[in-house]
């Protein structure tokens, strides 16, 4: 039993255009003290894909269907006040921009207290000790001063690691973190992950971490999810997908990486752009970005056009792809199951 | 802190400065005090002593300076019209209206607050948009109209016969939509004496009830417009990243309202807001007329009409001064209450 199942998860927008669909039939689980990363482009669906976990996409999106299980408790039907007890308590989350992320008026003491105070009958000198404490964990110079100070006296890195502090508060079962170093410093992105990757792997609490990066994901995750216009098209290790993608969109973000261009020549890129997610082409969501939509005798490839590729199975991988299931059922040597070790 | 005090004094003794020149400087294009004070049968000769003798002759500068050494010593010169010190005069008056403005003042924060925390959490409520209809109505409306309807209303009483009185629901309907009237409209009535020029109508409930049809009227304009900013900056504040951030941690939404998001909210409001209290002093000038409220707004009128230079030129300087004093109190709370402003530049 997972500690986290979603599946067929649909997200949609009521816009005054029209409905938009955020995300379509996403699916996928998550073990205790496991490292689950999303990757995509940006407007693929990773942060509604993280924000509908908690249920916490607002208004005017909204679940159009499939379950969110934590702990075997469905939470898409779950009354507010129920959630609410599960919010920062058992699931917690670290949001992109840490500047913008703590409320400007509260202390950094008054902002801690009180989500100890929310999930547990516990004394304000109490609820101190443990913010202290947790303080402590993330490496933050002189705590106790912290706490009575704004956010707007720290740093950019300080205010993340403040974050991280508050999110490991009531020692959750999972913390999401959407792009938790994307809003910081370069030099300090690389403190701020291995910080979140030694907490993580020292409570055994599970990390859902979207990001864009690769290099990233390579480093922390075990398993990761590739999305693509609000759709998965790939999961599974990421030491499979990072040395072997199947998707060609996969290949492609990882082509795209500075390390893999011939030095001197340009960066390498998947041509054209994510579709907007009011537009998104009919079959395959990449096709019209695709080099591999086509047949031999370089003619468009109908089922790319028109039909949304199913997943197979290729090595310890899932991937909607037409292309990867022809190369999967015709040729006899189809990649087997390989033993991955675990990332070190 | 009292460097910040001492700049802000500064900043003041300049604004006064300025308020006293330009409004000493009008005094020439407001008629002639003479014609006033001593009527049409005084002879063209005595007319010119009088004028020689008050100083009136003197070039502009010499007046001023006259007038700016004097103020200082808080001595404005004399009413033509009540023949005493104008400050006495401004006394007498000022109390009247600053219980007119603090219980304005009153209304605005114990209404516009929750309403407009309201109609942000809930904007597609009825009652929502029910206050906002009502609110472009209330900006709308001129002072002197609502004072005028609100008289109407409750003070004279409206018999409705609009409905027909012969069948039940026409009676009762008639009945339900026509007012007695009865609340008083006319002045202070009885006041309490409190100390000095200081008369209070905040000692009994009956006595309070010669301020409420004044306070709404003078609240008409201002009340809307709190309404609305409230809304509008708590929408905002409800859309950002620390809200949502409260939200992922479990908080509940009455303490995500009201206190994550009010906070945040007020700040804006409170620097509006001040300012807004300030002119409030001067907006009571049509409130006061219609109610014929004995304070300084209706005395400034009064004023005018008489031509009493000395007791316009000190009106002037009395709201100019509390418009210096409320911004700076103004300036002190928002340094209170937001923490990212430091006023002495103390080290971080």
């Amino acid at each position: 039993m997972a500690l986290l199942e979603v599946s067929n998860l649909d997200v949609r927008f009521a816009l005054r255009q029209g409905e938009v669909k955020a995300l379509r039939d996403v699916s996928f689980t998550l073990d205790r003290g496991e490292r689950l990363g999303i990757v995509g482009e940006s407007g693929a669906g990773k942060s509604v894909a993280a924000f509908t976990i908690l249920n916490l996409i607002a208004r005017p999106g909204y679940i159009a269907g499939g379950s969110i299980r934590f702990d075997d408790r469905e939470l898409t039907t779950m009354k507010p006040r129920q959630l609410q007890q599960i919010r920062g308590n058992k699931i917690s989350m670290i949001f992109q921009d840490p500047m913008m992320t703590l409320n400007p008026v509260l202390t950094i003491g008054e902002q801690m207290v009180e989500c100890l105070k929310a999930h547990r009958r516990i004394r304000t000198r109490a609820a101190r000790e443990i913010a202290l404490n947790k303080l402590r964990q993330v490496h933050i110079p002189s705590p106790e001063k912290r706490l009575d100070q704004y956010p707007h006296e720290l740093s950019g890195g300080m205010r993340q690691r403040i974050i991280i502090a508050i999110a490991l508060l009531l020692d959750p079962d999972i913390i999401v973190a959407d792009e938790p170093t994307t809003a910081l410093d370069v030099t300090i992105q690389a403190e701020i992950m291995s910080l979140l990757l030694e907490l993580c792997e020292k409570h055994n609490v599970a990390l859902v971490l979207i990001t864009h990066d690769l290099g990233v994901v390579s480093q922390v995750t075990q398993r990761t999810l590739v999305m693509y216009a609000g759709r998965v098209i790939e999961q599974g290790p990421t030491r499979e997908i990072i040395n072997d993608a199947q998707h060609p969109y996969t290949q492609g973000l990882i082509n795209a990486l500075p390390q893999m261009a011939t030095p001197g020549s340009r960066l390498n890129q998947i041509p054209g752009a994510m579709p907007t997610l009011a537009k998104i082409p009919p079959g395959c969501a990449f096709h019209p970005r695709c080099s591999f939509a086509f047949n031999d005798d370089g003619s468009p490839r109908r089922d790319c056009r028109e039909v949304i590729p199913g997943f197979v199975r290729s090595g310890n991988c899932d991937v909607a792809c037409h292309m990867v299931r022809d190369l999967v059922e015709n040729d006899s040597d189809a990649r087997d199951p390989v033993e991955i070790q675990e990332a070190p | 802190m009292i460097a910040f005090l001492i700049k802000r004094l500064f900043h003041a003794l300049l604004v006064m400065f300025v308020i006293s020149v330009v409004s000493f400087a009008i005094q020439d294009n407001l008629g002639d005090p003479i014609q006033q004070m001593v009527g049409q049968s005084v002879p063209e000769s005595e007319r010119a002593e009088l004028r020689e003798e008050l100083g009136l002759n003197d070039p502009f500068l010499v007046q001023y300076l006259r007038f700016a050494e004097n103020a200082l010593h808080f001595d404005f010169g004399y009413s033509y019209f009540y023949n005493e010190p104008t400050t006495d005069v401004i006394m007498r008056h000022l109390p009247a209206t600053l219980e007119l403005v603090f219980a304005t003042t009153l209304l605005i924060i114990l209404l516009s607050v929750p309403i407009g925390v309201y109609s942000a959490i809930r904007p597609r409520a009825w009652l929502s948009r029910l206050f906002m209809g009502v609110s472009i109505v209330g900006i709308s409306i001129p002072v002197f109209l609502t004072a005028i309807v609100l008289i109407q209303i409750f003070a004279i009483g409206i018999h409705v016969s609009l409905f027909p009185a012969d069948t039940a629901w026409g009676a009762w309907l008639n009945d339900l939509l026509s007012t007695s009237g009865g609340m008083p409209a006319y002045g202070r009535g009885d006041v309490t004496h409190v100390f000095g020029t200081w008369d209070t109508n905040f000692a009994s409930l009956s006595r309070l009830t010669y301020l409420v049809l004044p306070a709404i009227s003078l609240a008409s304009i201002m009340l809307p417009l709190f309404i609305r900013l409230i809304r509008a900056e708590m929408m905002e504040v409800l859309q950002s990243e620390y809200i949502k951030f409260a939200k992922a941690k479990g908080i509940s939404m009455r303490r995500i309202y009201f206190l994550h998001a009010l906070k945040n909210t007020m700040l804006p409001v409170i620097t509006v807001g001040g300012v807004q209290i300030g002119t409030l002093v001067a907006y009571t000038i049509l409130t006061e007329t219609v109610f014929q409220w004995p304070g300084v707004g209706l005395m400034f009128l009064d004023a005018i009409q008489r031509s009493d230079i000395p007791l316009i030129v000190t009106y002037l300087m009395v709201v100019g001064l509390i418009f210096v004093i409320t911004n700076t109190l103004v300036d002190l709370i928002y340094g209170l209450v937001n923490p990212t402003v430091k006023l002495t530049g103390k080290p971080a």
